[in-house]
C-alpha cells in the first residue's frame, strides 16, 4: 500500500510537465546541479536547460519546473539550503542540452563525448586515462583531480564541477559507467 | 612581446602578471609554480617551447586561480579593464576564462584604449563569451574543434552544451559549418579547427587543410588544443602572419604528437617536450619547400 502511495505521489509529479511552465534561476551552474539532484531525487520531473536570451550571460543553464508547483518546489530547495535567486514564468521554447552521447572504441580504451566533453577509460582497469575537449575553467581542475583514478574513486563531475562543460563531463561520466555495466 | 590570459586549476593560485617560465613539468610565474597537465599550463608550456625555437622571450601572462566558480575569472577581467590601457603586446591570447559577456565587453572596450592594437586570439571560455557577445569578427583568430565549430555555427547557442541537433559536428560537415559561422557573424576574421584533419579558413572558405601524421588517439588526449594555440601565439609573437602561424603550428602539434607515438592515455606534457624538434622541422621543410618554388 505504502509502495503505491508512493508511486501515486511520484506520477503525480511528472504529469505536471505540459501545463505552465516556470524556470528556476541560481547564482551559478553548481547550485544548479545541486537543486537538479535535490528535486529529482524527490521524485520531481524538472529539466535542466539553457536559459532564454534575456538573462544568458554565458555560462548559464536553468531548471525548467510546472509553475502550478512552484510552493512546493520551493519548499523543497529551501528545506536542502539551495534557494534559486529567482524565477521566471516562460512561454517560449528554452534551449534544450546536447544530451546525445558518442562512442568511440580504441580498443583497450573508450572514449565517451557528451556535447565538448570527452572522457577516456582503460576498459581493463576502468582507470579514467584522459579528459578532454571543453572550454570552462573547471575543465582543467576536473582533469587534474580525475584523470588518474577508476570511474568508482574519481569524485563525479556533478560534486566538484561548476560549469556547463562540468555538467557535459558528468553526462559522458555517466554514459562510460553505462556502458561499462559498473 | 605576446601575452596570455587564462585560469589556473587552483582555487589558491593568486593573480598575478608577469613572465612565466618552464622548469621541468611545472609552469612558473614569480614564486608561484603549476604542473602542467592541460589548460592554460599546457598553452603557456607549448608556447615556450616553441620560442625556444624562434628565440623568443617567455610569454608575458595574466593568470589567475579558478576551479570554476568564476570568481577568480571575475577578478583577472578586472584588473585588465584596468591595466591593459596602458600595455602594449604584439598579440593576446584569451583561453581558460569562465565564459561572461559582461566583462567580455568591458576587457573588449581596455583593449580599444590600448596605445596599439595588439592581435586577438581567443581560445576556449573566452571564445564563447567573445562569440555570443556578437563581437566575433573584432577577434584574428578563433581556434575551435568540431564541435566548437558547430557552436559557432549555431546562431542561437550561447555556449556548445547548447548547440542545436540539426547542426551535425561532423568531419565532412567542416566546409558548412565554417560558411555558416561567417554568415552570422560568429567567426574571427581567422578559424583554426582542429580535428582529425586541421583547417585553417577565413570568410572566403578553406585556405589550408593539414592532414600529415593523423594520429586518432590525440583526440582523447587533453591538451592538445591548448599546445596548438601555445605554438600559433609564439608564432604570432615572433612575427608571422596568422594563417602561416597556424598551419606551422597545426604541423608541429601533429608532428610533436606523432614523435610521442602516442596512445589514448598519453599526457600531454609528453607531446609538449617534442614541440621544438617537430617545430625545427617544419621551419625547415618550409624553407626547403620555398627554395623549390622560388627556384
Amino acid at each position: 500500500m505504502a509502495l503505491r502511495l508512493l508511486k501515486r505521489k511520484h506520477s503525480s509529479k511528472k504529469d505536471t510537465h505540459n501545463k505552465s511552465r516556470g524556470i528556476l534561476v541560481f547564482d551559478n551552474t553548481s547550485e544548479v546541479i545541486r537543486a537538479e539532484n535535490v528535486l529529482k531525487s524527490d521524485g520531481w520531473d524538472v529539466r535542466v536547460m539553457g536559459p532564454p536570451p534575456e538573462i544568458r550571460n554565458g555560462c548559464d543553464m536553468v531548471i525548467e519546473f510546472p509553475l502550478i508547483e512552484q510552493l512546493k518546489i520551493l519548499r523543497t530547495l529551501h528545506e536542502s539550503g539551495v534557494t534559486p535567486r529567482e524565477i521566471v514564468p516562460v512561454n517560449s521554447p528554452l534551449l534544450k542540452p546536447v544530451n546525445l552521447l558518442h562512442k568511440k572504441d580504441f580498443g583497450k580504451y573508450l572514449m565517451i563525448r557528451a556535447a565538448n566533453m570527452k572522457l577516456t577509460v582503460d576498459k581493463e582497469t576502468l582507470t579514467i586515462v584522459n579528459i578532454s575537449g571543453g572550454g570552462c575553467p573547471d575543465v582543467p581542475y576536473l582533469a587534474q583531480e580525475m584523470v588518474g583514478k577508476s570511474l568508482s574513486e574519481a569524485s563525479e563531475p556533478r560534486e566538484i564541477g561548476h560549469t556547463l562543460c562540468g555538467y557535459a563531463l558528468q553526462l559522458a561520466y555517466e554514459g562510460t559507467i553505462r556502458k561499462c555495466s559498473l | 612581446m605576446f601575452a596570455v590570459v587564462g585560469t589556473i586549476p587552483n582555487a589558491d593560485f593568486p593573480l598575478v602578471a608577469g613572465n612565466v617560465t618552464l622548469k621541468k613539468d611545472k609552469i612558473c610565474i614569480q614564486e608561484n609554480r603549476c604542473s602542467v597537465n592541460r589548460g592554460t599550463p599546457a598553452l603557456l608550456a607549448a608556447a615556450i617551447k616553441a620560442g625556444e625555437v624562434l628565440g623568443q622571450p617567455t610569454p608575458f601572462s595574466f593568470l589567475v586561480g579558478d576551479i570554476g566558480l568564476g570568481k577568480g575569472s571575475r577578478r583577472l577581467y578586472k584588473h585588465l579593464c584596468t591595466h591593459l590601457p596602458k600595455t602594449y603586446f604584439k598579440s593576446i591570447t584569451f583561453h581558460y576564462l569562465m565564459p561572461d559577456v559582461d566583462w567580455h565587453n568591458k576587457v573588449l572596450f581596455a583593449i580599444k584604449d590600448m596605445p596599439q592594437q595588439p592581435i586577438l586570439i581567443a581560445d576556449a571560455g573566452f571564445m564563447y563569451a567573445a562569440k555570443m557577445s556578437g563581437q566575433a569578427p573584432e577577434y584574428d583568430l578563433f581556434t575551435p574543434d568540431i564541435g566548437e565549430l558547430a557552436f559557432l555555427a549555431d546562431e542561437e547557442a550561447p555556449h556548445p552544451f547548447y548547440t542545436r541537433g540539426f547542426i551535425l559536428h561532423e568531419e565532412n560537415k567542416v566546409p558548412d559549418l565554417i560558411a555558416r559561422a561567417y554568415k552570422y557573424e560568429n567567426a574571427a576574421k581567422y578559424v583554426i579547427v582542429k580535428g582529425k584533419h586541421d583547417y585553417v579558413a577565413s570568410r572566403h572558405g578553406i585556405q589550408a587543410t593539414i592532414n600529415t601524421h593523423i594520429e586518432e588517439a590525440m583526440e582523447a588526449t587533453g591538451g592538445t588544443g591548448d599546445t596548438l594555440t601555445g605554438i600559433i601565439s609564439s608564432l604570432v609573437g615572433a612575427g608571422f602572419e596568422i594563417n602561416e602561424a597556424a598551419v606551422i603550428a597545426a604541423k608541429t602539434n601533429r608532428l610533436a604528437g606523432h614523435y610521442t607515438k602516442p596512445t589514448p592515455a598519453t599526457q600531454v606534457i609528453e607531446i609538449i617536450y617534442h614541440i621544438p624538434k617537430a617545430l625545427e622541422r617544419v621551419l625547415h621543410e618550409g624553407k626547403e619547400e620555398s627554395l623549390i618554388e622560388t627556384g
